[in-house]
């Protein structure tokens, strides 16, 4: 019985095998992909120099090949072909754009050495390729070109830059003849320069020497250049109490021109005798091995006063920190907002942004710097009258106006 | 771990603990590493920037790629006059001809605030004002209806407020007294929420500096050479360390007991 049993199941999977078969190969047959017909190409295909650059790229512009989002819906995004010639020599550009799109710039190398480069008054040819997800199935657009790329002088994207930049020369020059023919600008008192003076007393009764650090700033910083200024009216108030001074630097270029400050403020104190050059000394231009160096001097010489001003970066609370504990009287002031929390913290007194390029105005009180600071207030006038216009042109949608403050790439 | 990478992370983390020593106060060991770190950066930064400095930018335009200074052949020719200033700079080192070297400094200054100022302009006026009023209010947040929730609608006015009032206070032509003061006040008042945020914020990433360090010390045991010598070099350094601060306090407590003594 068992037998017949084994013979009856045999015989019903030899008739089940064929079958369980030919499902098998229907299934593979419904899971292939469909061949892809070739899309249709991308047309009136443009190619141009990109604006408002310093050349080494070029801009494409096309009409959406037929079947992108519509008609077969295969294309999933566009190619580049690049050639120096019209018929041969096209490479393939690494970058694609994707379905729906119609404009690519293609941007190469700036340098000659640059693995991409992409010189100027060169003849480009382009293709334009439709690309599907077969690879092996995609079109091409008639040859394009030639093109050039091309340096342009000006950015027109920006001129409200420029407009900005001319109105605000044109009111600090207003200001800065006002000074020079003596009209009284006023400036509101600034703590944490009037602590300066008593400071300075303060080292000059000690008998200990101030630190000035000028911070990590190159010599063209702005932060930078408005601490030479009060480097400047520190060292002469400190050549005139005969105080010492120590100015570690960071930047061999700030060194020499702060040596050149220190020099000329020891001169209009009527002491250039007791300058001493090693009184400004390079240190490193490495963060943590100067602030290494700057700590121990703090720690040795024990200054009665630290002033910190220029651009500051994650230094900023190891020196404060290590002041404080020294027992130092500390004035602060830096442009970098990420910096200010730490200089308030540890310091006596902070300059908080701006504040440090107003001081150097009111210190000196020369007309080049009033006059500045005063078309600075009027800039920051005119910043709020704009922002509450803005506001306005948002509810309206104006957005035109709005748009006047990209200010160009 | 090859002997010689041994060596060398062992005295990463003599090093890292000398650093440390400074927590409790200056001592010859701080200033052992903070003298060494001095020396090797400053000598770093002169090879730096003579490889990623003069040579790329200044050398290879001059030579043309074969030999340096057969500028007069070079297609940059150009070159030889920031080549000039540099070399101008080195007159600081006579009295008699050191007023020179003030030439290329003002040349440098001047070219970096001609590029400083429209940059500033562009990014610190013109884009800060228009992400400012772009969508500084949208009533539709208010209510419900717009991209974001009503807290997003009051943030954004804040915001607003805040960067206007902040502003007055940075107005330094006139006296902070009266409605002018307390709006000031209100923009100083954002402004140290700001700090207090930034401080907090970044006082944990230092944390986390001082976690990391502490691991790749950790890890360098768990990993080196022979792992149970390795904790037992990180427990001889720390020893090591201990007592030479120990002598070196009790040095100073013997020259100043001695002052005192010869004082009296």
């Amino acid at each position: 019985m068992k037998f017949k049993i084994m013979i009856l199941g045999c015989l019903l999977l030899a008739l089940a095998l064929p079958a369980l078969a030919q499902d098998s190969v229907k299934t593979v047959e419904a899971s292939a992909i469909p061949a892809i017909s070739p899309p249709a190409p991308a047309t009136n295909v443009t190619a141009m120099d990109s604006p408002n650059d310093n050349g080494h790229s070029l801009t494409l512009r096309w009409t959406l090949s037929a079947d992108d989002g519509a008609g077969q819906k295969t294309v999933l995004g566009y190619k580049f072909l690049r050639s120096f010639f019209p018929d041969s020599g096209f490479v393939l550009r690494e970058g694609m754009a994707p379905s729906g799109s119609s404009e690519y710039v293609d941007m190469g190398g700036r340098k000659p050495d640059d693995r991409d480069f992409m010189p100027n008054d060169t003849d480009y040819y382009y293709i334009v390729r439709a690309i599907t997800a077969d690879s092996n199935v995609y079109s091409d657009s008639p040859v394009i070109g030639p093109v050039k790329a091309v340096g342009q002088l000006y950015n027109v994207g920006r001129t409200l830059v420029l407009v900005f930049v001319l109105c605000f020369a044109a009111i600090t020059i207003f200001f800065i003849r006002r000074a020079r023919k003596g009209a009284k600008l006023f400036v509101r008192r600034l703590a944490g320069i009037e602590a300066v003076d008593e400071a300075i007393g303060r080292a000059t009764e000690m008998g200990k020497p101030i630190l000035y650090v000028l911070g990590l700033g190159t010599a063209a910083d702005i932060a930078t250049i408005a601490s030479f200024t009060i480097l400047g009216r520190v060292a002469k108030k400190v050549a005139e109490y005969q105080t010492g001074l120590i100015v570690p630097c960071y930047d061999a270029i700030v060194m020499t021109v702060a040596q050149e400050t220190v020099r000329t403020a020891y001169l209009d104190a009527g002491r250039p005798d007791a300058y001493n050059d090693d009184m400004v000394y390079y240190v490193t231009s490495n963060q943590f091995a100067y602030v290494a160096a700057v700590n121990g001097t703090m720690l040795r010489q024990l200054p009665a006063t630290n002033i910190y001003m220029g651009t500051f970066y994650a230094e900023s609370l190891l020196l404060a920190e290590t002041g404080a504990l020294a027992g130092s009287v500390q004035i602060s002031g830096t442009d970098q907002v990420a910096q200010i929390p730490f200089f308030v913290v540890a310091c006596d007194y902070t300059l908080i942004g701006e504040e440090l390029y107003a001081a150097s105005a009111y210190l000196s009180r020369e007309p080049i710097l009033l006059g500045s600071l005063k078309a600075q207030d009027y800039g920051k006038a005119a910043i709020i009258v704009i922002s509450i216009l803005g506001i306005i042109a948002s509810q309206f949608r104006w957005n035109w106006f709005l748009e006047l403050f990209k200010a160009g790439n | 771990m090859p002997m010689g990478t041994f060596l060398w992370t062992t005295l990463g983390a003599f090093l890292t603990l000398c650093i440390f020593s400074f927590l409790y106060r200056d001592n010859p060991l701080y200033k052992f590493a903070e003298h060494l770190m001095v020396g090797v950066s400053a000598g770093y930064f002169v090879i730096l920037l003579w490889h990623n400095g003069l040579v790329p930018n200044l050398f290879s335009f001059l030579s043309d790629g074969h030999f340096y200074f057969l500028w007069l052949d070079a297609k940059s020719w150009w070159y030889i006059f920031p080549a000039v200033l540099g070399v101008m700079m080195w007159t600081r080192f006579s009295r008699k001809w050191a007023w020179i070297s003030r030439w290329p400094i003002a040349i440098y200054i001047g070219i970096g605030t001609g590029i400083t100022i429209p940059l500033v302009m562009r990014t610190s006026i013109n884009l800060q004002l228009y992400a400012s009023i772009r969508k500084a209010i949208d009533w539709g947040n208010f209510f419900g209806s717009g991209y974001l929730d009503s807290t997003a609608g009051y943030s954004q006015a804040l915001i607003f407020v805040g960067v206007i009032a902040a502003l007055f206070y940075f107005f330094f032509s006139k006296e902070h007294t009266g409605l002018f003061n307390g709006v000031a006040k209100f923009g100083i008042g954002i402004l140290m929420i700001g700090f207090g945020a930034s401080f907090g914020y970044t006082v944990m990433g230092r944390i986390s500096l001082f976690v990391q360090r502490i691991q790749a010390i950790g890890n360098w045991t768990a990993t080196s050479w022979h792992a149970t010598s390795s904790y037992l070099i990180i427990w001889i350094l720390i020893i090591g360390i201990f007592v030479v601060l120990s002598i070196y306090e009790f040095i100073q407590y013997m020259n100043r007991r001695g002052a005192a003594q010869s004082g009296s």
